[in-house]
């Protein structure tokens, strides 16, 4: 009887200040959704940085024409018996086509018109620690130029940049979802305390024959939390859209850059925004409470 | 031990006992109550009068634990109440049935309901609710108009359900706070008739007022207050 009293308190509460219900719902979806797209951009960095950390080789681009086979020699000589070096790999022109095919298979008329001559053959090489880019560029800094080698490429810089503008979207999504929070936490503490005072008389007589200070304060706390809920449960279908219309949609031709979203963690986010909802929100209507309901 | 200290020990250990309890307002001049010790035991019906301001109300305060004192201690049903913890205070209150000159009650429910909510807002069940609650609203003299709404009975019969919702959780103590002062004289005797029946039942009956009418005819103990002390303490006393 107690649980169906506060529940129906909950839900005469929540339809009494319908317009600010429904605001209180909308800023926490978007502070919430935001959040969990901040959530899941971080995840997204660090996964892709092991996926491409995992792949990250040095390019050394030899110059497309005039390369002599003893210039190549000479350079292959040297990467043999580097110690900084892993692996290496030899890319002939005919391989740096198809590649090259590969990569912009959307656009038809740039390889219709890209002959393999006119790529440049390249050597590719897995250093053994990655970050040593700087020791190794060093090293062959002397064939550039005259000596066959056009330029020396690290495809760690380049990700790296990838990464920064990732993490910058996702700074931005954070710094919004806190603004957007605490938005929201005004309008619970705003929401809270009208419900408080059109309940004061209820409010006077239960203090005054011992109801129970939780018995008191649930029915506020709890709307607070449902708008809380209902809020996670809009953001996460917004990020469910987003997944579906935006990264499998109008991202996809980036697959091969952006690793795919996975739906685990796109699920995952239903359980922790409805916590950070729920939490956030009732440790707000808790305390706008402890200063508008003394015992 | 006799069975004459034993019953001593029962029967007049206080159920409110006041310790040289002083209150002083934050940024007041001077104190609302000022070293006060008074002592009612069980089944007692004790009046406070006094004037305006002489610190009655600072007394209800205190025994509800609405306020904590600057000073001395308050026992009420043997706790300790000016020190309680404040997640202990409900549970308290319980024990306490109050009545005040406006009656407090709810507007958009039922005498009947108005009782009710007391009941189920203290985790009882409606099945209780049901029992017990007609059987009270009987006991105040309101049988038959269990489902009206407030401002469809008088003064007198608000209050009664006033005193309904006070009692029906039978507590140790029932606080009055200027019950009849909104009330015309005969049926502020109806009130007095009616709290003088809850008296009768072992219920200790503790009455601010200033109605001096009442207090002449009911020749109860009576405490004047004034300027904050007790000024005077007749077992059967008259407003003087």
């Amino acid at each position: 009887m107690r649980l169906k009293y506060v529940l129906s308190e909950v839900a005469v509460g929540l339809w009494r200040n319908v317009t600010m219900t429904i605001a209180m719902m909308i800023t926490m979806a978007v502070s919430l959704t935001l959040l969990g797209a901040s959530v899941l951009l971080y995840l997204q960095v660090n996964h892709m940085r092991e996926v491409y950390y995992e792949k990250v080789e040095v390019t050394i681009f030899l110059k497309a024409q005039d390369t002599t086979q003893s210039q190549k020699d000479v350079i292959e000589a040297d990467l043999k018996q580097d110690p900084l070096v892993e692996t290496y790999d030899f890319e002939t022109k005919e391989e740096a086509y198809a590649r090259f095919k590969e990569i912009y298979a959307s656009a038809p008329d740039l390889t219709d018109l890209t002959k393999p001559e006119s790529l440049p053959e390249s050597f590719r090489v897995k250093l053994k620690n990655p970050d040593a880019f700087d020791a190794f560029k060093e090293k062959y800094q002397k064939y550039v130029g005259g000596e066959g080698i056009d330029t020396i490429v690290d495809q760690k810089k380049l990700v790296e940049k990838v990464f920064s503008v990732l993490g910058s979207l996702q700074t931005l999504a954070l710094i919004i979802a806190i603004v957007q929070g605490v938005a929201a936490l005004m309008l619970v503490i705003n929401t809270i305390q009208v419900a408080a005072y059109s309940k004061r008389r209820e409010v006077a007589v239960m203090k005054l024959v011992g109801a129970s200070n939780w018995f008191i304060q649930a029915p506020f706390v709890l709307e607070a939390v449902a708008a809380g809920l209902i809020g996670a449960i809009i953001a996460y279908g917004t990020l469910v859209l987003a997944k579906i219309y935006v990264f499998d949609g109008a991202l996809e031709p980036l697959t091969a850059v952006l690793t795919p979203v996975p739906w685990f963690n796109v699920h995952m986010m239903l359980p922790l925004l409805a916590g950070a909802g729920a939490l956030v929100s009732s440790v707000t209507g808790w305390f706008a409470l402890r200063f508008y309901i003394r015992v | 031990m006799g069975l004459a200290s034993q019953l001593h020990r029962v029967d007049f250990r206080p159920v409110i006992a006041l310790e040289h309890v002083t209150k002083t307002y934050p940024k007041a001049q001077r104190p609302s109550l000022n070293d006060v010790s008074v002592s009612i035991e069980k089944g007692e019906f004790v009046f406070f009068i006094g004037p305006s301001g002489s610190g009655k109300s600072t007394m209800v305060k205190l025994l509800l634990r609405e306020i904590q004192p600057t000073k001395g201690k308050i026992i009420v049903n043997n706790r300790e109440v000016g020190n309680m913890r404040s997640w202990r205070i409900p549970n308290f209150r319980r024990s306490i049935g109050c009545v005040f000159q406006d009656f407090r009650l709810l507007p958009n429910r039922t005498a009947y309901e108005n009782v009710a909510f007391a009941l189920e807002v203290i985790g009882k069940t409606q099945a209780v609710a049901r029992r017990v609650v007609p059987e009270v609203l009987e006991l105040v003299g309101l049988g038959g108009k269990e489902h009206r709404y407030p401002q469809e009975l008088s003064g007198g019969e608000q209050q009664r359900v006033a005193v309904a919702r006070a009692f029906v959780n039978r507590p140790l103590i029932l606080l009055a706070d200027e019950p009849t002062g909104n009330l015309d004289p005969d049926t502020s005797i109806e009130i007095m008739r009616l709290l003088d029946r809850i008296n009768r039942t072992g219920t200790t009956v503790v009455m601010v007022t200033h109605d001096s009418n009442i207090v002449n005819q009911m020749r109860r103990r009576v405490v004047e207050i004034e300027g904050g002390k007790i000024v005077r303490d007749q077992p059967r006393g008259v407003y003087g």
